[in-house]
């Protein structure tokens, strides 16, 4: 592990029949078979509306992959509950579009795609183009430090 | 019950060193199961990265043999709670996670599907077009007067109408069926869409609810004077599957709209707001 390993986050989409339960059960399994440590939520969507302080802490970081929507969905769900993504360390799979092993492949790649849709990062703060300064960590939960959760 | 100021429990699924591996099934099984009953966790493996520490109370689970007391010690923190998960069934794993969960007062999922519209900012012009059509309170603005989504639990579940006002189609509800509500990209095609969607409520009056409403009075009032009243639920049916289809919004939406003085009521509260907001953008 480096200290700019992007993290993994899986989208369960508990609340919605909208995503191919062939395609989720592919990657979750591969995702726990994969000696990886990762992220995983019911639904992004309840997390949103919440505002679940836990969006800032998947957001923040040296880069993130989500296995969930559409980019643009997701992009504005974290952005709209006050946690927006960096947008050149952020890439989304789209379990609605991809197949399981599509998803799976980039999900456990090292590097980081960057595909959010371009423009402001917030809800009517940056201007179109420009990203914020990501978020200062607090100090990590790893391997290392399960207790430090 | 309000869907904020509730407290948070972070569930921690641990397998990184002083902890045995659950063998592959049993993991994954865990997994889904904590993922169905509406929980989200951190998994700790052997390498990759987790999301770092927050201050919520955290559960971590693990098969632990001697390593526990070090682990705790290392935890040095009441926030922090091990339970030991060495041979008990993914049944008996999510009984555990959902007994700390109530002792703790933690959020509880599942009692209301999250269905509500999410604004795209790349796209928006903050015209307060949905925020004067919405009866239901979903809209509201900031202080600087941009519109925002701030009441999403008011939202009709289903119900994507709001999205077929905003001229930039710029509302999407993510768990709907097609693009670009769902959040797919938006296309030429469909901004022509979509305008074309607001000449049409206004050709209707401007006012969509009102005239859905009226419609269903109507339809209502004549089937009270019918006498078979099989025959009347059967045109009750297809007139509002009409509607349904038509304008994408559930029956059971339809049927649960307010009186008209008290649409008239609510849109005029709308409205004001609308045009407060817009002022406060001057
Ligand atoms: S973010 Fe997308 S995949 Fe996740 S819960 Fe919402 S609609 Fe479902
Ligand atoms: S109708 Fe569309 S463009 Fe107008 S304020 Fe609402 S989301 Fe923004």
């Amino acid at each position: 592990m480096t200290p700019d390993t992007p993290g993994i986050l899986y989208c369960n989409c508990t609340y919605a029949q909208i995503i191919d339960p062939a395609v989720k059960g592919h990657v979750l399994r591969r995702l726990c078979d994969s000696g990886k440590s990762f992220e995983a939520v019911a639904d992004l969507c309840e997390m949103s509306a919440r505002k679940d302080p836990a969006l800032k802490r998947l957001a923040g970081g040296p880069g993130v992959k989500i296995a969930a929507c559409y980019p643009r969905a997701v992009k504005w769900l974290f952005a709209s509950a006050g946690a927006p993504l960096d947008g050149a360390r952020t890439e989304v799979l789209n379990m609605r579009e991809q197949a399981g092993p599509a998803v799976i492949e980039r999900l456990l790649a090292d590097d980081v795609q960057p595909n959010l849709p371009p423009g402001k990062a917030s809800p009517g703060v940056a201007p179109r183009g420009q990203t914020p300064e990501p978020e200062a960590q607090t100090g990590a939960t790893s391997a290392e430090a399960p207790a430090s959760a | 019950m309000s869907l904020r100021d509730q407290t948070y429990l972070r569930i921690v699924l641990y397998e990184g060193r002083d902890a045995e591996p659950l063998d592959s099934e049993q993991r994954f099984q865990a997994v889904s199961r904590l993922l169905n009953q509406g929980f989200a966790l951190t998994h700790v493996g052997g390498a990759g990265r987790t999301a770092p520490a927050d201050d919520v109370p955290a559960l971590v689970l693990g098969r632990f043999q001697n390593g526990l007391e070090k682990l705790a010690a290392e935890a040095a923190s009441e926030r922090v709670r091990f339970t030991n998960v060495s041979g008990l069934t993914d049944e008996q794993i999510v009984a555990a996670v959902e007994s700390v969960r109530a002792e703790k007062q933690a959020v509880q999922h599942g009692g209301w599907k999250p269905w509500f519209p999410v604004i795209d900012y790349d796209r928006c012009t903050n015209c307060m077009q949905c925020l004067s059509f919405c009866l239901f309170g979903v809209y509201g603005a900031d202080g600087a007067g941009h519109i925002q989504v701030q009441n999403q639990d008011n939202c009709k579940t289903n119900c994507p109408a709001c999205s077929r006002v905003c001229p930039e189609a710029a509302i999407m509800f993510p768990k709907y069926k097609a693009g670009p509500i769902n959040g797919d990209a938006v296309k030429d095609a469909d901004l022509e869409r979509e305008k074309m969607k607001v000449d049409i409520s206004a050709l209707l009056g401007g006012d969509i609810y009102s005239m859905l409403r009226a419609r269903s009075e109507r339809a209502q009032s004549r089937f009270s004077k019918e006498r078979d009243s099989g025959k009347a639920l059967n045109e009750r049916q297809k007139c509002l599957t009409k509607l349904a289809q038509a304008g994408d919004i559930p029956p059971e939406v339809l049927m649960s709209l307010p009186s008209p003085e008290e649409i008239l009521r609510r849109a005029g509260e709308a409205k004001a707001k609308a045009l407060a907001a817009l002022a406060a953008q001057r």
